[in-house]
């Protein structure tokens, strides 16, 4: 029989204390029904003798001293799952919110996993073809890699995010995929693009939705990509597919992060945020991979708006230390109507170097790839330059290489929202600009592959 | 004053919080203990005590553990086993193998599991180098083992012990079968009485990470570790039983460098530890090193590796450990006499880690919420590095060198972590957002990074490669000094403003950092430079600016000094492979033949 307490003695923020407890475990789940008899849900924080400290998923809003009842339930907070969560929509702690039946679980599953063993990790080498030339060409992504999206506020990063889960394939390959989305305190707008996204393109059979909207409880959000996690290592782990998981938006996730580190007075580190956020953050992020000897993949692209673009600030630096790399949007290019705005000198993709090459994309993708960094960089330079001293201060070639990054901006980078481009489109494209200038000055490409390539795009 | 004992079994969990646990009726509890804590016997260490509580560290997750579950002192310090079969294992932060785990768990790392570190039932044939009767004290070396075909495995008279020779065996054993007895010649420690003075030695033996390994003495580091990186080895180097620390912004290269230095440093033994950073960094080592070739023997690079792999999604409280455990092993085998490399990626990771311990403990916090004992603990890692005379009576020399990342937020160079470890560090390789985005790798900003080593490892380099390497290093870098002085001016009022002397600088200078600095690691000639390749390339360079420095004093237009036909191949020269070195003689006639049709 569970034991139920009515000793609460303390209520401050998301967090109640409950006393003269006995047999509670760290990190067990807890019920608290109200007397309205409503019930929420909260996770033990830590416990000193006979006190314990609960974390409350859907806040302490309504909640009394005296009448509120306190069962522990003797394990965390699990997911049911099965097959039949494909195609269905929950709230940010699992529950259905599309009035759909409920899910008969095939078995449960603690949402905080375990650790992957790096000697079980394969290490993720197949290229993904998500059509976007920025990405594609420029920041590879590949099967099993933690990519995130810094945005701001206001950038395209749903439509960005939605065109990624449309086009993105393995070439040559017809497999088992799905698509987990876990939505933290963004806006109902916002969650209803990617629902209505996905049900446009037939999507949604595949997809398995978590959703927390901005007016949901915000405790809640630290329970949501653990729930869509658990849901895609099922997926990828036990029932063969590739999974592509969306998280959005991590910085709401950290900013609840923060409230409870406040509510408990820890010492707060940079901007209020608690000083363990990076090993948080890891627990969520490291969950992307492929492990040996299993079929499925988990490809994470968790999505978040970086306070003021600052890109220091904790969410996204703490973010980019984690992660294999990072897809930064800009607004000035959103600004000149560059759609999708990625800003692809700072993005970074650390695991193209395997993904990209002969048998993968194509042999010249890597000597390309750097040839265009190195060409887009100069010419930026030599624009801002001309910012100072004028046009006139430039040297023929450097106003060749200007003129170059804005071709490179227009018409490499930009392309439409449903526009699919192939890795060979990409690459030509990329050929095409590095016509421009002068071949003695293509230093970083082989020259086989100049004999073989750029002869090609002249042509 | 007498103490009450209560038997251990009293003792018991009163708090939970995260890493950190607290037990109460600890009557034998000493600082740094190991402990088994709750009923799953999970493995925790004493971090502080007062009156019988003791705050105990947490190896591994403690969802689950409550108050009332016992707590069990193992009386002994946390300690790594030291033996044949440490070399190409992956170990966690507290030396539990994570391929025998693997083996046993499946793909997930799950709690309670204690495995040995070192394998017991293999068998390694052991070559005695003593004989009855010889005397032999601390550090003596009594015999060898093939532990992988790059590594002999010496093993050695234990701490402690000092006498004559009674027994020394040869052939087949387990690590924990005896393959020698020493009869104690000293007092015998009290300890030992009981044995008549006779101490069996069997490979395995073990050592507390928190303990420096003793040595006779420290030298001064005076040859270079080779890297086969340009800017390191050229600008920057690090000697052999230095230090050096990576700082930089994520995703400006620290890993990447830290991986190329494992691979090609001319170390006998590298200890590689990941310490709260990537799965897949560590995935990444585990598959490519077994096929990267030591270049000197042809053998595959993970014979001579150990990698100590705590991730940033593992336990907390074994990521602080994992450094230590990583550099006792390290201390391990400088002692027997090799030149051993450690890097760690990244401190950061380990220093908060130690932050979040404090915070539990609600010490009071310093700079960032750093504990206050932030740098003395960085300090006395770093100093783990050195050159020494080993223990023993032959006076070996070994080396021990420590190279960790820094991961300091947003890059800024103010975190309390960066401060600390370059106020014990010797060299500092500043990597800089700006030269990442525009991919010039290795990132390393050749103005603001430093070595101390300099001046140590001059002799060596002069003696080796050829006198005037020194030389040449300080006029590249006083061209690239140059060069940054004169971009101001171009930034001001451009290029015409420079004299065709100052043009010629600025062109060399971008040579250098094009031809020579940038160095490609996924390039497979490119990501090692041996150092006569090193020399002979930054010769060409300054070649061809001296000889252009005297054509334009000839009256020669810069013009066509800038439009050489052999800059072509200049470009291309990183890719020679060092069987080829010969050609850097053809690069220089041409370079001779090409300015002289010009002068004349
Ligand atoms: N020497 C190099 N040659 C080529 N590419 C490099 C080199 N160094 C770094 N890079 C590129 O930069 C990327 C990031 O490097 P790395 O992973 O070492 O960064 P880091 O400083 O360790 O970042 P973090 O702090 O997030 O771990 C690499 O994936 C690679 O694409
Ligand atoms: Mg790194």
């Amino acid at each position: 029989m569970v034991k139920e307490y009515l000793t609460i003695s303390h209520i401050a923020g998301p967090l109640i204390l409950v006393e003269e407890t006995s047999g509670i475990k760290y990190g067990e789940i807890a019920e608290i029904e109200l007397a309205t008899k409503e019930v929420r849900r909260g996770k033990v924080l830590e416990i000193t003798a006979d006190k314990a400290l609960v974390q409350l998923f859907e806040g302490t809003t309504g909640l009394n001293v005296y009448q509120s009842r306190v069962r522990f339930l003797g394990k965390g907070i699990e997911l049911g799952v099965s097959m039949d969560l494909l195609g269905r929509i929950f709230d940010g702690l699992g529950r259905p919110i599309d009035g759909g039946p409920k899910i008969i679980p095939e078995k449960r599953i603690d949402i905080n996993g375990n650790p992957i063993n790096p000697t079980a990790r394969d290490y993720p080498t197949e290229f993904i073809q998500t059509g976007i030339s920025a990405i594609d060409g420029m920041n590879t992504l590949v099967r099993g890699q933690k990519l995130p999206i810094f945005s701001g506020a206001g950038l395209p990063h749903p439509q960005i995010a939605a065109q990624i889960a449309r086009q993105a394939r393995v070439l040559g390959k017809e497999e088992k995929f799905a698509v987990v989305f876990a939505a933290m305190g963004i806006t109902f707008e916002e969650a209803n693009y990617f629902i209505t996204d996905f049900r446009r393109t037939g999507a949604i059979e595949r997809a398995v939705l978590f959703v927390n909207l901005a007016d949901d409880p915000a405790i809640e959000r630290i329970a949501t990509p653990r729930l869509a996690l658990t849901c895609a290592e099922y997926l990828a782990f036990e029932k063969d597919m590739h999974v592509l998981v969306i998280l959005t938006d991590m910085t709401n996730y950290a900013n609840a992060l923060r409230e409870i580190s406040a509510a408990r007075k820890e010492v707060p580190g940079r901007r209020g945020y608690p000083g363990y956020m990076y090993t948080d953050l890891s627990t969520i992020y490291e969950r992307a991979g492929r492990i040996k000897g299993k079929k499925g993949s988990i490809t994470q692209i968790p999505i978040l708006t970086m306070p003021e673009d600052d890109k220091t600030h904790p969410i996204p630096d703490l973010t980019g230390y984690i992660t294999e790399g990072q897809i930064i949007l800009s607004r000035p290019l959103h600004r000149r109507g560059v759609y999708p705005p990625i800003d692809v000198l700072p993005s970074l993709s650390r695991l193209k170097e395997k993904g990209v090459g002969k048998d993968k994309t194509r042999e010249d993708h890597g000597d390309v790839t750097n040839q265009l960094f190195a060409c887009y960089a100069r010419g930026k330079e030599a624009k801002e330059l001309a910012i100072i001293l004028g046009e006139a201060a430039l040297t023929e070639l450097d106003k060749i290489y200007a003129k170059l990054s804005d071709k490179f901006e227009e018409e490499f980078v930009a392309q439409g929202g449903d526009e699919n481009r192939s890795i060979e489109e990409t690459l030509d494209l990329g050929w095409k600009l590095l016509t421009m200038i002068p071949t003695s000055d293509l230093k970083r490409i082989r020259d086989e592959y100049i004999k073989k390539y750029l002869k090609q795009s002249n042509q | 004053m007498e103490r009450v004992t209560t038997s251990p079994t009293k003792a018991r969990i009163i708090k939970v919080s995260g890493p950190l646990v607290v037990a109460e009726g600890m009557v034998k509890a000493k600082m740094y203990d190991m402990v088994r804590v709750g009923r799953m016997g999970l493995i925790g260490e004493i971090i502080e005590i007062k009156e019988d509580r003791a705050s105990i560290q947490v190896y591994e997750e403690t969802s689950g553990l409550g108050p009332g579950e016992p707590v069990e002192t193992t009386l002994a310090p946390l300690s790594v086993e030291l033996g044949p079969g440490l070399m190409s294992g992956i170990y966690d932060g507290i030396q539990r193998p994570l391929d025998i785990i693997r083996d046993k768990t499946g793909s997930y790392i799950t709690r309670g599991i204690t495995l040995p570190a070192v394998n017991r039932k293999k068998k390694w044939d052991f070559i005695p180098l003593v004989k009855e009767g010889d005397e032999v004290r601390t550090g003596d070396i009594l015999g060898t083992v093939q532990e992988t075909p790059l590594v002999i495995h010496k093993v050695l008279v234990p701490s402690g012990i000092e006498g004559e020779i009674r027994v020394i065996k040869k052939g087949r054993f387990t690590v924990t079968q005896t393959i020698a007895k020493v009869r104690t010649s000293s007092p015998p420690a009290p300890r030992l009485r009981r044995a008549g003075g006779i101490k069996e030695i069997r490979m395995l033996q073990k050592w507390p990470v928190r303990r420096e390994r003793m040595v006779q003495k420290k030298l001064p580091p005076e040859i270079p570790l080779v890297t086969g990186q340009r800017v390191i080895d050229t600008f920057f180097p690090v000697a052999k039983g230095g230090t050096a620390c990576i700082p930089g912004p994520f995703g400006s290269g620290k890993t990447v460098i830290l991986h190329a230095i494992a691979a090609w440093a001319d170390a006998q033994i590298i200890v590689y530890i990941g310490c709260g950073e990537r799965g897949n960094e560590m995935t990444d080592v585990l598959l490519e090193f077994p096929k990267l070739k030591d270049p000197k023997t042809g053998r595959p690079l993970i014979e001579r590796t150990i990698m100590i792999a705590n991730t940033s999604n593992m336990p907390v409280a074994a990521r602080e450990a994992s450094i230590y455990t990583g550099i006792t092993i390290a201390e391990y085998y400088r002692d027997m006499g090799y030149n051993v490399a450690v890097m760690a990626d990244s401190t950061s990771r380990w220093a908060e880690a130690l932050r979040e311990i404090s915070g539990r403990l609600e010490e009071m916090p310093g700079e960032e919420g750093y504990p206050a004992y932030l740098g003395t603990r960085v300090a006395e890692f770093y100093e783990r590095a050195g050159r020494v005379v080993c223990q023993g009576t032959k006076n070996r020399e070994g080396t021990l060198t420590v190279m960790g990342a820094v991961s300091p937020p947003g890059g800024d160079l103010s975190d309390p972590v960066v401060q600390a470890t370059l106020r014990t560090v010797k060299v500092f390789w500043a990597l800089e957002d700006r030269l990442a985005y525009m991919r010039h790798f290795p990132a390393i900003n050749w103005l603001n990074s430093y070595s101390l080593y300099l001046d140590n490892v001059e002799a060596y380099l002069g003696k080796e490669i050829a006198n005037d390497w020194m030389k040449l290093r300080n006029i590249a870098m006083a061209i690239l000094q140059e060069e940054d002085s004169l971009q101001e001016i171009v930034r001001l009022v451009g290029k015409e403003a420079l004299s065709p002397r100052e043009q010629l600088v600025v062109e060399t200078a971008k040579s250098i950092r094009e031809d020579y600095l940038m160095q490609d690691a996924f390039h497979e000639i490119d990501v090692y430079a041996p150092l006569a390749k090193q020399y002979r390339m930054l010769k060409v360079i300054l070649e061809l600016h001296h000889s252009s420095e005297h054509a334009l004093e000839k009256g020669v237009f810069l013009e066509k000094l800038l439009t050489l036909k052999i800059k072509e191949k200049i470009d291309r020269m990183k890719y020679i492979e060092e069987k080829n070195i010969r050609e850097f003689d053809s690069i220089e006639k041409e370079i001779k033949r090409e300015i002289e049709g010009l002068t004349k």
